[in-house]
């Protein structure tokens, strides 16, 4: 295994670690995911990038860049999904806030529409 | 190598940390979604520990269907239901 | 029909990708898949997906992927500064942008790519305004956020897709 393939797990450890820390230590939901979804996903893709440098070019590797196309598409998208659910059930921001812009808005449509 | 699986072990007991600790049911979402990622490059360490093909098929099925389950409990968060 | 072709096509490339064999059954199977998959979810494609093809938009394309790239590297250390930061300095909050994108396709790599880039998280997309999480709020002035957190990719997508 060479050198290079060593540095590039681990930087994506080194993220992946970043993202699971800020989900144990940030304060409410939506942070969570920021830190979460960033990290973990540019960690995952940096051993994956790791995994096409030392299988060169075969099948693991055609796979291995596959799944980053995927991981790319689908990662934020999960947290845009999660962000705006939790949101529209009610679960509030972190009392440190400083605006919330959403939910200024929607209470202005419902009391429009009364 | 093994330093590299024991620390992505480490980091997915913080997420199962967060999945039983959540306060709240968004969170616990969250830190399934983030497993089903980090799961996707633990695969990806075995495949390149083995040197073997398979370990890369299950990292791409469970990466799209880590995503469609996530996309399913967060419409389930917003109260709605499944076939909207 | 061409757009159908043209969707088959797609997803015969990435089965015989998959199976990486050349054997006549493999690609039998790969072509019987595809046909179903085609006729059942075709509407589900997005309706421009034939007019991306054109060779000036995938070379915008290509110019996109090093400046996506770069911000999302960046974001990674501006998250992993604020973890391993004692004190943790954060300001967050939900701001409102107002995007000039007209396709849904473009709107949707804009979420996408402002979700990955430094401290911002797209919570919903509303008419022409996107609701964004920001983890860092600098500016409370609507124009100055557009610029801010829009701008810099509006610039490359409006290339690619409109």
């Amino acid at each position: 295994m060479s050198n290079l393939v060593i540095i590039f797990l681990s930087i994506g450890l080194f993220f992946n670690f970043a993202g699971c820390l800020g989900l144990i230590r940030f304060p409410d939901i939506y942070n969570r995911l920021q830190a979460s979804t960033k990290c973990v996903t540019l960690g995952t893709i940096f051993i994956l990038l790791a995994v096409v440098i030392h299988f060169g070019w075969n099948s693991i590797s055609l796979k291995a860049i596959l799944c980053v196309v995927f991981i790319l598409l689908t990662s934020p998208t999960a947290a845009h999904a999660i962000a705006r659910g939790s949101h529209r059930a009610g679960f509030p921001l972190w009392e440190g806030s400083i605006m919330d812009r959403y939910r200024e808005d929607q209470e202005g449509e419902t009391e429009s529409a009364n | 190598m093994l330093v590299f699986i024991i620390l992505l072990l480490v980091c997915a007991f913080f997420c199962l940390y967060r999945v039983g600790a959540g306060p709240t049911p968004p969170d616990r979402t969250v830190a399934i979604d983030i497993l089903g990622i980090l799961m996707v490059g633990f695969c990806a360490i075995l495949s390149l520990y083995t040197g073997k093909d398979l370990y890369m098929n299950v990292a791409i099925s469970w990466a799209l269907l880590s995503f469609i389950g996530t996309t399913a409990l967060a419409k389930y968060l917003e109260g709605r239901t499944f076939d909207e | 029909m061409l757009k159908k072709l043209l969707e088959f096509l797609i997803l015969w490339i990435i089965w015989t990708l998959l199976t990486w064999s050349l054997a006549l059954p493999d690609i039998l199977a790969g072509v019987v898949v595809s046909a179903i998959a085609v006729l059942l979810f075709s509407d589900l494609f997005p309706a421009e997906i034939g007019r991306l093809l054109h060779p000036r938009r995938l070379f915008w394309g290509l110019v996109y992927l090093p400046v996506f790239f770069w911000q999302v590297v960046k974001s990674n250390f501006d998250v992993a500064y604020r973890v391993f930061h004692p004190t943790m300095p954060i300001r967050p909050g939900i701001v409102k942008v107002r995007t000039s994108l007209r396709s849904e396709i473009a709107r949707t790599f804009l979420a996408n790519s402002i979700t990955l880039t430094p401290g911002t998280l797209t919570v919903d997309c509303v008419d022409d305004h996107l609701y964004i999480h920001w983890i860092n709020i600098i500016s409370e002035d609507p124009e100055e956020e557009t610029r801010l957190i829009v701008e810099k990719f509006e610039k490359y997508l409006r290339k690619i897709f409109d």
